[in-house]
């Protein structure tokens, strides 16, 4: 890799590659796309904050060339209002983990999309701690195994995307690390949107996750959100008719796109 | 002026343009004033959602290069440590006011204490050095709040301003200079690597937007900034630094008075006793009785202890069971007798008579 090739090469931080994340893990593809999303808005890496909490998808902005702050579990997004609100002109985005945002950092999270602050909130889902290595979050579904749920997760996950529309959030969606393309656009038009967003980036933890819940490969993770995810309006139509959704069925687009007041918005 | 308008004030002065906090008791005051006032000189002030976050904006802040700073008292304080150890790690300047308050736990809300002196000094996890001033009158909440933003910027450390509930709820006439000194941060070298330091031991500091690229991580991390948890000699290399700039600049910052330099019993007093202190001089009025009056409490003046060479006794009245005595007594082979009071009451000063002339 050389310098200056356009896109999300130019973001990467040379010198620290390779990165910590393990074979088949599917934060490089959000990294990825969010760079890529980033590069097209025109910012430049003198005018964007990479901000991150604690776990692997919080590592990512070690790895960007831009000024950034990896800081406490849970902490990113108080921080990045700080950052935001003192320098509006600055673009500031957080990487999170599911752990990260929903559970220690849960009330931050709401009180952010409450503010509607602006910021653009990646948030790489992959249903368990990765970090620590494998044990139960707010976003394990029932039933899955982890280290700490050793006979069946028995707690029902949160629906981060939903949990952001009701906070009051302008902009949220959700897509997989299947869905490059689409995730790329979503995180775009978070970007775009004054106010706060939330992308919701479902990703493969083959390790952590995928071991013990009989996705061992990352080709089968993926091929299972691929399976599993189904698009807004279909979703939004089952229901409306009252069809069945399917057991393990998630819905992934747009949940929301709104202007409602914001706050840290450059006048 | 009310000792915690006083308090905003004078971080006003100093050029604060962030405030982030969240309301508590005997604190509150000083986010008051800062709602009114920051939209009006161009700063930001915004109430989060709780302590943990309050920090956090303003550590985010400081980053930006904006002077930032908190307030709270003990339940908030406790919340806060974790950033603490946070702005600690990353040299980030930073200012807290903690308006000390009866406790542990929920404790007393409107009534003074200095319960919270060791926790400033320890309260993160891992080896901590940080700064702290306390202000003893009206005046000197606005003088030692002003002058804590100059040194959390000198030497890139969170700086507290430990103060109570009697100086913070306390109306004096003060005296407001025309304008405050400032000694602003000094900026990276462009082409230095981000955590190298000087002989000092202070690196020069890189404010977002301005093209440094820098990332900054509570990881131990090497002079670029990079994580490096796992070897050795680059954690002690860097946790010795961050000990040695405050604890190797103590005479640099130190900040006391001595009265009666020849006295054989000697008070040790900061904040709110330090006026039970002087009325008791004051009514001896016979200079029998020395006072080591501390205005920069940490790093602990040492040396200032020496300046008593006929020392018999170092008594030392505190609002809690006895925090800085241990210090100072681990510092002078002269006995250091603790005078505690807790409750919320300051010490009469005719009890401090009393304890004074039973060792003349």
């Amino acid at each position: 890799m050389t310098g200056n090739q356009g896109g999300f090469q130019d973001w990467l931080r040379e010198d620290r590659l390779p990165h910590i994340y393990c074979t088949g893990c599917g934060n490089g593809t959000v990294i990825n796309c969010t760079l890529d999303a980033v590069d097209k808005m025109g910012w430049t890496p003198e005018n964007t904050v990479f901000i991150s909490g604690i776990g692997c998808s919080s590592r990512a902005p070690g790895y960007i060339v831009t000024d950034s702050l990896h800081t406490t579990h849970g902490r990113a997004i108080p921080f990045a209002t700080g950052v935001k609100l003192s320098r509006p002109d600055l673009h500031v985005v957080v990487f999170t983990g599911d752990g990260d945002l929903a559970a220690i950092g849960g009330n931050h999270f709401i009180h952010a999309c409450r503010r509607n602050i602006d910021l653009t909130v990646v948030c790489m889902n992959n249903f368990i701690y990765g970090m620590t290595g494998g044990q139960g979050s707010p976003c394990t579904p029932m039933g899955a195994i982890s280290t700490t749920t050793p006979y069946g997760c028995n707690e029902p996950p949160f629906d981060l995307a939903s949990l952001a529309v009701a906070a009051g959030a302008n902009y949220v969606s959700r897509w997989t690390s299947y869905h490059v393309r689409e995730l790329t656009k979503a995180i775009r038009a978070g970007l775009e949107t004054p106010g706060f967003s939330l992308i919701e980036a479902v990703v493969q933890c083959p390790t952590g996750y995928g071991r013990k819940n009989r996705l061992r490969e990352a080709g089968a993770m993926v091929a299972w959100m691929r399976d599993n995810a189904v698009l807004m309006q279909k979703w939004r139509r089952m229901q409306e008719e009252g069809l069945p959704l399917p057991s393990g069925a998630f819905p992934v687009g747009e949940f929301v796109r709104r202007n409602l007041p914001a706050m840290g918005v450059l006048e | 002026m009310q000792g915690n308008t006083a308090c905003a004030e004078g971080a006003l002065a100093a050029g604060c343009r962030f405030f982030g906090g969240y309301p508590i008791t005997p604190s509150t005051e000083i986010a008051e004033l800062m709602a009114r006032r920051m939209p009006k000189v161009g700063g930001t002030f915004v109430q989060m959602e709780d302590e943990l976050a309050s920090i956090a904006s303003v550590i985010g802040a400081s980053w930006t290069g904006t002077r930032a700073m908190t307030a709270t008292s003990g339940p908030g304080f406790s919340l806060m440590m974790e950033n603490i150890g946070y702005a600690i790690m990353t040299e980030t300047p930073c200012v807290i006011v903690d308006v000390q308050r009866g406790g542990p736990s929920t404790g007393q809300p409107t009534r003074a204490a200095q319960g919270d002196m060791m926790q400033c000094r320890f309260g993160s996890h891992g080896d901590t050095s940080i700064i702290a001033v306390s202000p003893a009158s009206v005046q000197e909440m606005y003088e030692l709040t002003a002058k804590a933003f100059d040194l959390a910027d000198r030497y890139r450390v969170p700086t507290f301003v430990m103060t109570d509930e009697i100086i913070g709820h306390m109306r004096e006439r003060i005296a407001i200079p025309d304008a405050v000194g400032i000694t602003p941060r000094r900026p990276l070298e462009q082409g230095s690597l981000p955590f190298a330091a000087g002989e000092d031991g202070v690196p020069g500091f890189p404010a977002f937007g301005n093209g440094y690229g820098v990332h900054v991580t509570g990881l131990t991390h090497d002079e670029r900034g990079y994580p490096s948890s796992t070897d050795p000699h680059v954690h002690a290399r860097l946790v010795s630094r961050l000990v040695e700039k405050v604890e190797g600049a103590r005479r640099e910052m130190a900040d006391f008075t001595v009265t009666n330099p020849d006295a054989e019993v000697v008070f040790i007093s900061y904040g709110a006793p330090v006026r039970s202190v002087e009325q008791a001089i004051r009514d001896m009025d016979d200079g029998r009785i020395g006072h080591l009056r501390l205005r920069v409490v940490w790093p602990f003046p040492d040396f200032a202890l020496a300046a008593f060479t006929s020392a018999r006794v170092f008594l030392m009245p505190e609002l809690n069971l006895g925090q800085m005595a241990r210090e100072a007594a681990r510092l002078t082979n002269v006995p250091v007798v603790p005078v505690p009071e807790i409750g919320g009451e300051l010490h009469l000063p005719d009890r401090l008579i009393a304890l004074a002339e039973g060792y003349l």
